[in-house]
């Protein structure tokens, strides 16, 4: 797919776990946990788009967090470059944040209303002491046409703009530090269908002009096949497939990957096709079934798959299962 | 639009808004009919009229500052919009029900599941509260909630939002009411409980030869369930006609940005990534519309003509219509907006 025969990584998340304890009674006993992220792997490319993607509370935006220590992970390690991220000080935790930053879902309340654009765009620079002066002014103006806007929008306030160009005003915020990574969490899905599109394709251009690597966090896999290279479908917690879009779009191996693309509402009012309804609720993560979080609903169910947990398989062609039936 | 009686049929209904920023005129001489047992779907983007077209009809409109300024929502040849509350008393909910995108502000928290399905039985149909406490299991078991007996005793948050849609859905069914109204029923939903929700509605639908009237902005649902579609944009009905002619042979540019904006499942991974085609600009505010067609500022096919005055819904035959003078003038002038 990419030019770059050398592949080198950026950024890998191994084992990544997340469990929020639950506190009861007067003393906040911890009666138990939350699972939310439990065990999650991978790596991120230079240059490459990886999506998370998965039904609410399957834990991608808590992976994403976790990945920035804006949560702070319980187990596992996220490695930057070089750095161990899970090990750094505050003050070194700050300056890797200049390289990954994060483009919010609602773009409503992801900006203060209280600031102009201008003073939003200044104020990573601000906390990291990058840019002053004339220089600052500059950067400012060159970000805001960047993402679609004019310079002299800068001295207004986010209430005077619409859902779309407040998203394009996050995305100017994060690119600010000349960040290597962005991690977009559901980057178009409070966004009407007509400004969706415009929003997409400027995460593209931006991505090639700027050399970005992508972290998406997305539930619409329509948005995600576009967007991303390699694509890690969770399911309470855990990966259960990891694939390239080709193959994943193609040929989906996990009974929950096939079930969720088939549930997708197509446009098309010709294409009548088999669809796979799955019975009953996404199950609690502070309980999870035993074995395959998914044998509950799972239509290829077998023996044994309520027992042990079933770990990803390596199909070749950048393609991991954790399925019995493989 | 004479001929054979519609079951519901909206003429030039006019919603408009008062407020201090000035008027909003969210719904704008908007007409469309549905048939009996027919699934008739309506879409738009946010701001587009569509919810203020269904809270009209159940005259759920907040007064002041919204008013029905004009035009008439005739259902069974009754004119709601002038009816008094207690006649309109015995058809809302009754015989025109309406489901809502979020279950959980629509559900009220402090009264059980069946309480709240029973009381349709008690209200609209007069039966004894035991009777009716009966029929709310019943319902819930027609809308394939597990265990009805025991979930009839819990409270809507003890439901998750599927289930509480499920709730919604039976209680809107109660009373058999001849229409539903279902305004983004599954938006909120995740897909995999989206499509347990959609199946459902259509089994129902076919059980109860209920005509619906599905309200959504996702394409998918529309082109999946609905056999005829209505286009708005900005207040007004934009584009009409069978799902099938909307889809292939879309006729406002409108539409057609729309359906060649939305990335499709299944195309990058076949053909390659191609940029998608963007609607440039933003919906107009409802107080400071374009003069002409609405669509006008973000429109590539628009000519000085548009400028000038709204163009009408034009007839193209088939039952499909559309509300673009590029279908009016075999000539078409200069275009304003170079490509």
């Amino acid at each position: 797919m990419k030019g770059c025969p050398f592949l080198e990584t950026l950024l890998t998340a191994e084992d990544l776990k997340v469990h929020f304890p639950i506190k009861k009674g007067l003393f906040g006993r911890t009666v138990g946990y939350v699972y939310a992220v439990d065990g999650v792997s991978f790596t991120l490319n230079k240059g490459e788009t990886i999506g998370l993607v998965g039904e609410s509370g399957c834990g991608k935006t808590t992976t994403g967090l976790a990945v920035l220590r804006l949560i702070e992970p319980t187990a596992g390690r996220v490695r930057f470059q070089d750095a161990d991220v899970s090990r750094l000080s505050p003050a070194g935790l700050r300056r890797m944040k200049r390289n990954i930053q994060v483009i919010f879902q609602d773009p409503y309340s992801s900006l203060n209303p209280r600031m102009t654009v201008n003073q939003i765009l200044a104020d990573p620079m601000d906390i990291h002491g990058l840019f002053s002066g004339a220089e600052r002014q500059e950067r400012i103006a060159y970000l805001l046409e960047k993402v679609g806007l004019s310079p002299e929008q800068g001295r207004r306030y986010p209430h005077e703009f619409s859902g779309g160009q407040r998203q394009r005003i996050g995305i100017a915020r994060a690119l600010t530090l000349n960040p290597q990574i962005v991690i977009g969490d559901e980057p178009v899905s409070a966004l009407d269908v007509s400004i969706q599109a415009q929003i997409i394709n400027l995460l593209i251009d931006l991505q090639q002009e700027f050399g970005l690597s992508y972290i998406i966090i997305a539930h619409d896999l329509a948005v995600v096949e576009h967007l991303c290279d390699r694509i890690f479908v969770m399911y309470l917690g855990k990966v259960v497939e990891s694939a390239s879009y080709k193959g994943l779009y193609t040929d989906p191996k996990h009974p929950y990957t096939k079930a969720l693309l088939s549930a997708i509402p197509r446009p098309d009012p010709k294409g009548h096709r088999q669809r796979i309804v799955l019975q009953g609720d996404v199950p609690s993560p502070i309980k999870p079934p035993p074995g395959c979080a998914f044998h509950p609903r799972c239509l290829y169910r077998m023996e044994g798959c309520d027992g042990e947990i079933p770990v990803l398989k390596d199909l070749g062609r950048e393609r991991k299962v954790a399925c019995y039936l493989y | 639009m004479k001929g054979p009686m519609h079951l519901l049929q909206l003429q030039n209904l006019k919603t408009y808004f008062f407020t201090f920023e000035g008027v909003a005129k969210a719904v704008d001489d908007v007409s469309f009919y549905v048939d009996k047992g027919e699934v008739l779907g309506v879409v738009g983007e946010s701001g587009c009229g569509k919810s203020v077209t269904a809270q009209s009809i159940m005259r759920l409109i907040p007064i002041p500052p919204g008013k029905i300024v004009d035009g008439q929502i005739l259902f069974d040849s009754i004119n709601l919009v002038d009816l008094p509350f207690e006649d309109l008393r015995l058809i809302r909910g009754k015989r025109i029900a309406m489901i809502f995108q979020e279950p959980m502000t629509s559900l009220n928290p402090v009264y059980t599941i069946g309480d709240q399905i029973s009381e349709m039985f008690i209200l609209h149909e007069k039966r004894p509260r035991q009777e009716s406490w009966e029929l709310a299991i019943e319902m819930l078991h027609k809308v394939q909630i597990p265990a009805p007996e025991r979930r009839v005793h819990e409270y809507p948050h003890q439901l998750s939002g599927g289930m509480r849609q499920r709730a919604m859905i039976a209680m809107a069914l109660a009373c058999n009411p001849e229409i539903l109204i279902a305004d983004e029923p599954s938006t909120a939903l995740d897909v995999t409980i989206q499509a347990q929700i959609l199946e459902l509605m259509m089994k129902l639908q076919e059980d109860f030869n209920t005509a619906i009237m599905m309200i959504t902005h996702d394409l998918g649902v529309i082109a999946e369930i609905s056999k005829r579609v209505v286009v708005m944009y900005a207040g007004k009905v934009v584009e009409e006609g069978s799902t099938q002619a909307i889809f292939e042979d879309p006729k406002h540019p409108y539409t057609r940005g729309l359906l060649k904006s939305i990335p499709k499942l299944g195309e990058r991974a076949i053909h390659g990534r191609r940029r998608l085609q963007e609607i440039a600009g933003i919906v107009p505010s409802l107080y400071e519309l374009p003069a002409g067609c609405r669509f006008l500022p973000r429109c590539p096919d628009a000519m000085e003509i548009c400028r000038q005055e709204v163009p009408e819904l034009i007839d193209l035959g088939d039952q499909h219509s559309a509300r673009c003078y590029l279908y009016e003038r075999p000539t078409r002038s200069r275009a304003l907006n170079p490509v």
